[in-house]
């Protein structure tokens, strides 16, 4: 059963970060990817661009498209990564989620994915 | 009219002290645990609104008992399943008073209560959780957070487990003396199983389940003062004693993770101490020895640094020899190879680790990384050592530990540098 990790935190507090901060919180997530990766339960995982790279596009009913600056919602804590990772179960789920850095510096939301079957051609 | 925060807490604190007592007592007596819940529920909303207008009640546990009881006629006369139950809650409500003077130990409903919760055909993880809940009268919310399952899941679960109850017929009575024992053993695993998720990892700690260790020590003292013939109930209270004592060394001011071995003894709890010790001896004295007691005498070895002793090593390895023997569990063969590294230095202990590496139940388990990582620094093996610590920050949940971690790793890269 595939979960995504989705990881909010406060994108300035990145950046207020020291240098010598900066590396031990990169080896922090490097350290939590490899041991997603030894138990054999990793399926993918980025960081994403910061908020002010983002873009969210609209289409209304009336057809017209709008197209605006910024993140979907505007929140103190934002999507800033994910994991995607293969467990057993949601308890399973919940104990990795525990053990990312993310959840002590800012918060886990765990989803489970409903896996898309192809339509018959 | 009175103060409706004082109801509250008023009604806060028989919730805390006598929600298990209550609900032991109605299950036992009224037709089941769901039923006695419901209807304890409704008690105490009711208390939230009379209380502030008619005063306090003198005994408001007796309060409680009395209309959660009539709760429970109600709807047995709804159900129309009336007849001989009426007698049974008459005679309840003749000792209701009576029964209130706050006995020191359990008591016999509550402890039947325990045996219920921890009967061989409730699912063993959801054994401690159903007994918080039913003694201690925590929500399924609160619950689900201290041992990291989603709380929609966590309801379910307690909600599957007091059917199970009532379906299978599980008897709220304290088992017979041939089955005693062994049913005995369970309640304290339950109760351990509380404790270790308030203590995280013995390493570690945790302030979002801090609250739960005391509510394990809370369990446990009321069950060793029910059974003070039970060694091992007296021996799990001394090892949770030993631990507890310890919890604020665990950090340094700066709010940094301290080893065991680097900790300021001067920090710990001595009066905890003092009585785990004089539990431990209490136990000892039945010459019937256990799981709890080994654990409890190998935390007293370590304690002998706060007279400025130094562990017993050699102790603390026999020690662990018996508990594996006892337990087979590949935890206490990973603690007796930590120890040996203290009594035979690193090179034998990893010899001993060796023999543990294949097993499964240790691949994503923190401290056995912690451990092995600890072993191959003091062997100089460094590149190893960065590998064994860096899978153990990976897999800690604590943010101090993690720190850690990270610290021990800098230490070996500066020593390359």
């Amino acid at each position: 059963m595939k979960y995504m990790l989705m990881l909010f935190f406060d994108e300035a507090g990145w950046g207020a970060m020291s240098e010598e901060e900066t590396t031990r919180a990169i080896g922090a997530y490097a350290a939590y990817t490899s041991a997603l990766r030894e138990a054999g339960v990793y399926a993918g995982g980025d960081r994403l661009g910061p908020v002010a790279s983002a873009t969210t596009v609209k289409v209304g009913s009336d057809g017209k498209t709008s197209v605006l600056d910024g993140p979907y919602a505007e929140t103190k804590e934002q999507l800033g990564g994910y994991y995607l990772i293969d467990v057993p179960d949601m308890d399973a789920a919940l104990a990795w989620a525990a053990r990312c850095p993310c959840a002590s510096h800012g918060t886990v939301e765990v989803r489970p994915l409903m896996v898309m079957v192809p339509a018959p051609v | 009219m009175i103060d409706r925060g004082a109801a509250r807490d008023v009604a806060e604190r028989a919730a805390r002290e006598s929600y298990g007592k209550l609900l032991a007592y109605l299950a036992r007596r009224c037709g089941g645990l769901e039923p006695a819940e419901d209807a304890l529920a409704d008690a105490f909303t009711a208390a939230l609104e009379r209380w502030p207008v008619a005063g306090i009640p003198r005994v408001p546990e007796a309060w409680l008992l009395v209309t959660a009881k009539r709760r429970i006629l109600d709807r047995q006369r709804r159900e129309e399943r009336a007849g001989r139950f009426h007698d049974r809650l008459a005679a309840a409500a003749r000792d209701a008073e009576r029964h209130f003077e706050e006995p020191a130990e359990l008591g016999d409903d509550r402890l039947a209560l325990m045996f219920a919760c921890a009967n061989p055909a409730i699912a063993i993880d959801v054994r401690a959780p159903l007994i918080l809940q039913a003694i201690l009268g925590l929500d399924a919310a609160r619950i689900a957070s201290a041992f990291l399952v989603a709380p929609a899941a966590m309801s379910q679960r307690l909600v599957r487990a007091k059917r199970k109850i009532a379906q299978a017929r599980v008897p709220l009575d304290i088992p017979g003396p041939d089955e005693f024992a062994e049913r005995l053993d369970a309640v304290l695993a339950a109760i351990y199983a509380t404790f270790a998720e308030g203590w995280g990892d013995p390493e570690g700690s945790d302030g979002r389940t801090r609250g739960l260790a005391a509510e394990a020590i809370w369990l446990a003292r009321a069950l060793a003062a029910s059974c003070p013939d039970e060694p091992e109930a007296t021996g799990l209270l001394a090892l949770m004693l030993y631990a507890d004592a310890r919890r604020e060394a665990r950090r340094d001011l700066a709010g940094d993770f301290v080893p065991l071995d680097e900790q300021d003894a001067t920090r710990w709890n001595s009066a905890a101490i003092d009585e785990a010790e004089a539990l431990l001896v209490r136990a000892a004295a039945h010459r019937r020895a256990g799981r709890f007691q080994l654990e409890a005498a190998i935390q007293s070895a370590h304690v002998a640094r706060r007279f400025g002793g130094t562990p017993d090593w050699r102790a603390i390895v026999a020690l662990y020899d018996e508990l594996y023997r006892i337990t087979g569990s590949p935890v206490v063969a990973l603690n007796r190879v930590a120890a040996l590294g203290r009594l035979h230095g690193p090179v034998a202990a990893l010899d001993a680790l060796a023999l543990l590496e294949g097993d499964a139940r240790l691949r994503d388990y923190q401290p056995y990384w912690a451990a092995r990582a600890d072993l191959l620094a003091r062997a100089g093996r460094r590149a190893e050592a960065l590998d064994a610590y860096a899978r153990a920050a990976g897999l800690t949940v604590d943010p101090a530990v993690r720190r850690y971690f990270g610290t021990r790793m800098e230490a070996i890269r500066a020593l390359d540098a």
